[in-house]
């Protein structure tokens, strides 16, 4: 968490949490599903789904999703943006088990055909934090350049990753391992000091076990 | 990495030397791995927002609820009218009207600065463009102040919580005020020990403060309540600047705010299920808002 994220952002109002956090939300999800979405199925947890609507949490989201910014004054406009753009989207309350209260499940499904669940949470003073990744336990904001690699669990992977991204002079700042089973698939969460640049993500994709490679540069 | 206790930044000043502005932005500095140049010029592009959204309210706004607008401009007109009889006087009174304002400012979906919130956004605002304006401070000396607001901002995040969903309206108003309060020490010279001390004192009067916003709207009474924010500030500030103290040191006080917020109802925390949300007036609001359809959100 850094300074500006206490003095600041600078942002579209009524609520730092529900709305520029919940803009913040949209955008990850538009960057963990890499391509322009068309379709959002929308769960609200807690807080978001109890005052969601009078702070434009919903329209904050949308906007999110079309890639626009927590000081964009377009935010309230959203829906009728998104029906432009071929997004189409449903919402639905639904009480989560451990959840923060200020929670979104986005289950996006882009205009190729990829598909990602993700479940996030509006911690505070329009921060964020992704709780789950397609079902699976994680923990990251996407405050510092951060990579994403799905891959098989099995030995090897981590220092396979590591050298690759070392080879690029790239250092890790924090990394994390997670799973839903052992020997099933993993996910690897990795904040970077520097980005990640095209040609090493390409490699990084065609590692032998790894499933899927999401790389997000700098704040959302 | 950030502090965690207002008390180790307070000992770097006095191992350093240095203002508790200037630890607060070399740790940024360090953390974000920027120059100073930079550093100063994302403080000034945040000050330069504050000041934007305070000349641009329009007092004909009303929020989508028609719950908030105009009150900013009432109070303006009061204080330009009474001059030095009101109660409050006429500097306090354009404090009131400019915490008002921003207020009603951000219901209104307009652009403003969340510090730390959006429905905190007034507290800072409220107590610092008037300073700014009358008593003729630097544009340097506002900087520093609004590090000093940050830094404290970020050892009440890190140890508690600047979120009303987790802790009340005590972790947004309580820490603006707090904030404002060692902000507004700055700006008088006041020493370290004296910033955190008036953060301290303010946070004390706002503990327990809970989040209870009629229809769920960062309206009522999230509006007004900037207002005892920016007000709790100066008195605060004046208090340590007097050479008070707060008997139960600072990092402590911030340790009770996150006590009280994990132990607060789920009603009291953002979720407009009790308190004054739970008013039969803001039940009949609330029925109003979702039976028209005149939510934000609904268009």
């Amino acid at each position: 968490m850094n300074l500006f994220d206490i003095l600041g952002p600078v942002m579209v109002g009524p609520s730092s949490s529900h709305t520029a956090g919940a803009v913040r939300i949209g955008n990850l999800g538009r960057k963990l599903l890499k391509e322009e979405p068309v379709r959002a199925d929308i769960l609200l947890h807690g807080s978001f789904a109890t005052t969601g609507v009078g702070h434009g949490t919903d329209c904050a989201l949308i906007a999110g999703l079309l890639g626009m910014r927590p000081d964009d004054m377009r935010i309230s406009d959203s829906f009728r943006i998104a029906k432009d753009r071929g997004l189409s989207f449903t919402f639905t309350n639904k009480t989560l088990k451990d959840a923060h209260p200020n929670t979104a499940v986005l289950s996006l499904y882009g205009k190729s055909g990829q598909h990602i669940e993700v479940q996030a949470a509006s911690i505070g003073g329009g921060r964020v934090m992704v709780h789950k990744l397609d079902g699976i336990e994680v923990d990251f904001s996407a405050e510092m350049p951060t990579l994403v690699v799905y891959n098989l669990d099995r030995p090897g992977y981590v220092s396979e990753v590591a050298d690759l991204l070392a080879n690029h002079k790239i250092n890790i700042a924090t990394m994390h391992l997670y799973r839903d089973k052992r020997g099933g698939y993993g996910v690897m969460v990795m904040e970077t000091d520097q980005p990640i640049p095209e040609d090493a993500l390409r490699s990084l994709e065609r590692m032998r076990g790894v499933r899927k490679v999401i790389f997000i540069n700098t704040e959302v | 990495m950030a502090f965690d206790s207002l008390q180790t930044i307070v000992e770097a000043c006095g191992r350093e030397g240095k203002g508790f502005w200037q630890i607060v932005m070399e740790d940024d500095m360090r953390e974000r791995e920027v120059s100073w140049q930079d550093s100063r010029n994302e403080m000034y592009h945040i000050w330069d927002a504050m000041l934007l959204a305070a000349a641009t309210y329009d007092a004909g706004l009303t929020s989508k609820s028609g719950l908030v607008g105009g009150d900013g401009a009432k109070m303006e007109a009061y204080q330009k009218q009474q001059g030095e009889d009101s109660f409050c006087g006429e500097y306090m009174c354009g404090v009131i009207a400019g915490a008002l304002q921003m207020g009603e400012s951000n219901a209104c979906m307009k652009r403003i600065v969340a510090a730390p919130t959006a429905g905190a956004c007034g507290v800072l605002p409220a107590v610092l463009v008037p300073y700014f304006h009358k008593r003729g401070c630097s544009l340097d000396q506002i900087l520093e102040a609004l590090y000093v607001a940050a830094g404290i901002g970020q050892v009440i995040a890190l140890r508690s919580s600047i979120s009303g969903a987790a802790g009340g309206c005590q972790a947004e108003i309580g820490s603006a005020s707090a904030m404002a309060a060692g902000a507004l020490v700055h700006l008088k010279q006041g020493s370290p020990e004296q910033i955190i001390h008036a953060a301290a004192m303010a946070l004390k009067n706002l503990l327990g403060l809970v989040c209870d916003p009629v229809a769920g709207l960062v309206e009522v009474p999230c509006v007004k309540r900037n207002v005892v924010g920016a007000v709790n500030a100066m008195a605060s500030a004046d208090m340590a600047l007097a050479g008070i103290t707060s008997r139960i040191p600072p990092d402590q006080v911030i340790d009770a705010m996150k006590e009280i917020g994990d132990n607060m109802g789920a009603a009291f925390r953002e979720t407009a299920l009790g308190g004054l949300a739970n008013t039969q007036t803001a039940h009949d609001i609330a029925r109003k808002l979702n039976g028209d359809g005149s939510g934000p959100g609904q268009a």
